[in-house]
């Protein structure tokens, strides 16, 4: 079917050419859809190309015949004729009707594409620059995923994989037959969550959560890529689905939750001193292992801790009550020992104002440890010779409690 | 244009036809034609800034891997390529020949304001200064596309200052040749010279300088937001500070959307010019043709949405904005079956000009029916941000205004020169630029099928062979385009001589007067039956 249309909106070109390409296993079409909404979408799109391909030869089939048959050359003359309101009116109606016809299945699958409702399971999606971050948010863990394929490729060093640019570390799991609901939103600027196979392609959206939902009908790994400019390495945040039959996918999800720690469904945030997700709500608890990685003393050892910012504010994060429990824990087993604060700021803004913004990001936990019952002389204030000093911007933006012994 | 030939209604008014020569004529020049010229010229030059950055582009996109620029470079490259084939290429010559040819055809002396016309032209060099200058700043351009969508935009260094101040003073420059174009219409037509029987392109114009000053300022807005946004602590685009980055996409598109018929209602009025005269009949339902334009423009400003269907609008705005989208294949279809009506019956010949007209027609319509395909929101679903709109547009742009820009300069070359352009190398240039064109373009369409998404500078294997071909097509296309460079030149030095009427099938006041155009022209208005 989709071989036939293409093959005919290339008539002229030749299809014997793109028979030959097609056996160079190089695509040109629409990827198989494994969803229902993917199968509206493409028959949707099968419809509509037969339809503009038949005008397409009518209209211009007329074209060619009087290029060839009107031609001053072969002695024709001109006629004068240069109006008819009967023929206007027609080739107005005519295009109309088949417009309404066409909007008709469009209107079906636009409703049903949008109803997002009674999902079985809800994942958030958030983006970053330039990596995705899925949230299981009922299972209570979450991870990164990152391009995985080696620079040595893309520089050409190395041959280049089957899925090269195309595939990543961790990818989105999910399970078959479910309705999933992907919440969408981003952490910096915008993305856009592009799975072909799956029918499914929203922006992401810093600040704003937008959903889409799939129902997947085959297991199997489907791959797509970010679809909206995000910066430098938008060409390199793949984004790839593995679809699981229910059996596996819950064997996956338990060991899932045993590899991130995860007690129960509302596990408390105590492992999530060094979440990177600084979106994430209060009642998601993330944790991944680009973290854990990041910050290896969070997991095992109480401090240090880092309380991590929203961009010029000094409104304390979720995990808060986690890390003060820590420093006063470690206050109570040392007798003669401190805790030091430091604040951070990024590297945007006036330097005057970010110098005073860290103090009070220190001030604002030291205020917090006060109340929860720690002796103000235990507290060192402590300014860090450089205000600035993380990898990203996100990361700069914390409060530091160090024991001091 | 050292000696300037006088018609008979000239002899008069000899002493009317001195004028600064050297420098200072192009610098002060209130002429219409001087300035006409400047604006075809400045055209060509960004056409060719603009087309070393595609062949940048394609270049990287030769192989997967990256070879030859850094992604942040490439993006800069996406970035400018945009900006100045639009701002800088396209809308620049359609000016241009608004100026030369709209007094000509309505029978006026001059554009009705001649001081702010050649205000309206300098203001433009200094912003492609701004614009290609950024490319040396620290940061680089800007490169987060010539939409300039936050927070990415928001991102990035001074370069991108200088892309709003740039586009700030372009839409300036737009707006006054705007306010000139539909004063010398309303007021400067020649006596018996009803609305009703002004060429079409006179009529196109119009209403494009209406679409202009009603889209402008709508993106100066959205760009100054940008602006305070990045320097001055204003949270129009950002949600963190109660603003929302989507906010900017509709007020974009709300000026982008009407800017895509900016481009393309002067282009159907060139080749609703050219078809007739070269079939040798009258326009056909040219009555329908003016309100098709009219209707076009209208719609053009409830669309917009349709380029944002993946941000999560919500399903009645979906349906919306599709239905609303797809009505606007109804003008155009009745511009295109009145082309073709014109050509039916006809007395045809194949110059330059018509082969050109008649890329326009069928490549244009190509694009058109790609665009019909991208209306409905769940195909888009799919083609949305992938290289089956990159096909989509350029099919719209280059082989419809780019194509019918080709075709408006032969047909009025020799008008504007004196002289008949080699017609052997105006065929070569249309054919190569043709075959070249789908070569390039056509893969594209496969590509964005597949799920190649735009603006990325490495790719899967699976996009290797037809990105390849794309390329290669690219590099003809690029290097046709001297041929243009080369006809054009052959026929300001000289060549056959061109009479007042080159071409026989031709209607208008402008074939009236002798070629080249005197200095002065319709001193003392003509009268039209």
């Amino acid at each position: 079917m989709t071989m036939k249309y293409w093959a005919m909106r290339a008539s002229g070109v030749g299809g014997a050419v793109f028979s030959a390409m097609a056996a160079a296993k190089m695509e040109y079409d629409l990827q198989p859809q494994i969803t229902e909404i993917g199968r509206m979408q493409q028959d949707l799109h099968v419809a509509i190309m037969w339809i503009i391909s038949v005008i397409f030869v009518i209209v211009f089939g007329f074209m060619f015949y009087s290029l060839y048959a009107h031609r001053k050359s072969k002695g024709h003359k001109a006629a004068t004729f240069h109006e008819s309101t009967s023929v206007e009116i027609a080739w107005t109606v005519i295009p109309f009707l088949i417009l309404l016809v066409m909007a008709w299945p469009a209107t079906k699958a636009v409703l049903a594409m949008k109803d997002t409702s009674s999902p079985d399971l809800t994942i958030k999606v958030t983006g970053y620059q330039w990596k995705w971050g899925y949230d299981y948010i009922h299972d209570g863990f979450g991870y990164l995923s990152m391009l995985s394929t080696p620079l040595a490729q893309i520089e050409g060093r190395e041959p280049r994989g089957e899925n090269y640019l195309l595939e990543v570390d961790n990818p989105m799991v999910v399970p078959m037959n479910r309705k999933v609901r992907v919440l969408i939103t981003a952490n910096d600027v915008l993305h856009a969550w592009y799975v072909p196979a799956l029918g499914v392609k929203q922006d992401a959206i810093p600040g704003f959560v937008r959903d889409a939902w799939f129902k997947a009908e085959k297991p199997g790994i489907y791959r797509g890529q970010c679809a909206e400019l995000c910066g430098k390495e938008h060409g390199f945040m793949p984004t790839v689905v593995e679809v699981k039959t229910e059996a596996e996918y819950e064997k996956w999800v338990i060991a899932q939750k045993l590899k991130y720690g995860v007690v129960d469904k509302n596990a408390p945030a105590a492992a999530t001193v060094a979440a990177p997700a600084a979106v994430a709500s209060a009642a998601t608890p993330v944790v991944s292992t680009a973290a854990v990685a990041a910050v290896p003393a969070a997991q095992n050892e109480a401090l240090p801790a880092k309380l991590f910012f929203e961009v010029g504010k000094t409104d304390l994060p979720a995990n808060t009550k986690a890390a003060v429990a820590a420093a006063v824990e470690f206050l109570k087993a040392n007798a003669n020992a401190k805790v030091a604060l430091s604040g951070f700021v990024d590297k945007t803004g006036n330097a005057d104002q970010n110098a005073e913004l860290a103090k009070n990001r220190a001030k604002a936990v030291r205020e917090t440890l006060k109340t929860a019952g720690v002796d103000e002389a235990r507290i060192e204030m402590r300014k860090p010779e450089v205000l600035t000093g993380a990898v990203d911007n996100k990361e700069a933006r914390r409060v530091e409690i160090i024991a001091v012994k | 244009m050292a000696s300037i030939p006088h018609g008979n209604d000239h002899a008069h008014d000899d002493h009317h036809d001195h004028h600064p020569s050297g420098l200072k004529r192009w610098l002060t020049s209130t002429n219409h034609k001087d300035i006409g010229t400047l604006y075809m010229w400045f055209s060509f030059i960004m056409f060719i800034s603009g087309g070393v950055m595609a062949m940048t582009i394609r270049l990287e996109l030769f192989q997967p891997g990256l070879q030859f620029v850094e992604p942040e470079f490439f993006n800069q490259m996406t970035t400018l390529h945009g900006l100045v084939m639009i701002f800088g290429a396209i809308m620049p010559a359609f000016v241009g020949f608004a100026n030369w040819m709209i007094p000509l055809q309505i029978g006026a002396p001059d554009m009705a304001f001649a001081r702010m016309n050649n205000l309206s032209f300098m203001l433009l060099p200094p912003a492609a200064v701004l614009l290609i200058g950024s490319l040396f700043v620290p940061g680089g351009a800007a490169a987060g596309g010539w939409t300039m969508y936050p927070p990415l935009s928001i991102q990035a260094g001074i370069g991108m200052d200088m892309m709003i101040f740039a586009v700030h003073i372009m839409g300036a420059s737009s707006i006054m040749g705007s306010i000139n174009i539909i004063t010398t219409i309303l007021n400067m037509r020649a006596p018996g010279m009803t609305m009703m029987k002004m060429p079409m392109f006179c009529w196109t114009w119009l209403i494009t300088a209406f679409l202009l000053i009603a889209s402008m300022p709508v993106l100066a807005g959205a760009i100054t937001m940008l602006l305070t946004d990045r320097h001055f602590g204003t949270s129009f685009f950002n949600a963190a500070g109660g603003g929302d980055p989507v906010m900017f996409q509709h007020i974009f598109w709300f000026f982008g959307h009407p800017e895509v018929y900016i481009i393309a209602l002067p282009a159907f009025g060139v080749i609703s010019q050219v078809i007739p005269a070269f079939s040798r009949k009258k326009l056909f339902g040219y009555h329908s043709m003016v309100y098709a334009t009219a209707s076009i423009a209208l719609l053009s400003f409830i669309v917009w949405a349709h380029h944002m269907y993946t941000t999560g609008i919500p399903a009645a705005g979906q349906l919306y904005f599709m239905y609303a989208t797809m009505l606007i294949a109804v003008p155009t279809g009745v511009k295109v079956f009145n082309w073709l009506a014109t050509m039916w019956r006809g007395s045809i010949t194949l110059e330059t000009p018509m082969l050109f007209a008649l890329g326009f027609l069928f490549l244009f319509t190509l694009g058109g029916m790609t665009g019909l395909v991208l209306s409905l929101t769940p195909v888009d679903i799919h083609l949305h941000d992938t290289y089956y709109v990159v096909a989509h547009f350029h099919y719209v742009m280059v082989a419809g205004a780019l194509f019918s820009a080709f075709a408006g300069v032969y047909y009025w070359l020799p008008k504007w020169t004196g002289h008949m352009y080699d017609e052997r190398i105006g065929k070569i240039h249309f054919w190569t630029s043709l075959i070249f064109f789908n070569i390039t373009f056509f893969p594209q369409h496969f590509l964005g099928l597949a799920g190649m998404p735009r603006r990325i500078p490495d790719y899967n294997m699976q996009f290797a062979e037809f990105n390849m071909m794309s390329s290669i097509g690219a590099f003809g296309f690029g290097l046709s385009q001297f041929i243009f460079l080369w006809a054009v030149l052959k026929c300001i030095r000289g060549g056959e001589k061109a009479p007042a009427k080159p071409w026989d099938g031709a209607e208008g006041l402008e074939w009236t007067i002798p070629s080249p155009a005197p200095y002065h022209t319709f001193e003392t208005p003509p009268t039209v039956k």
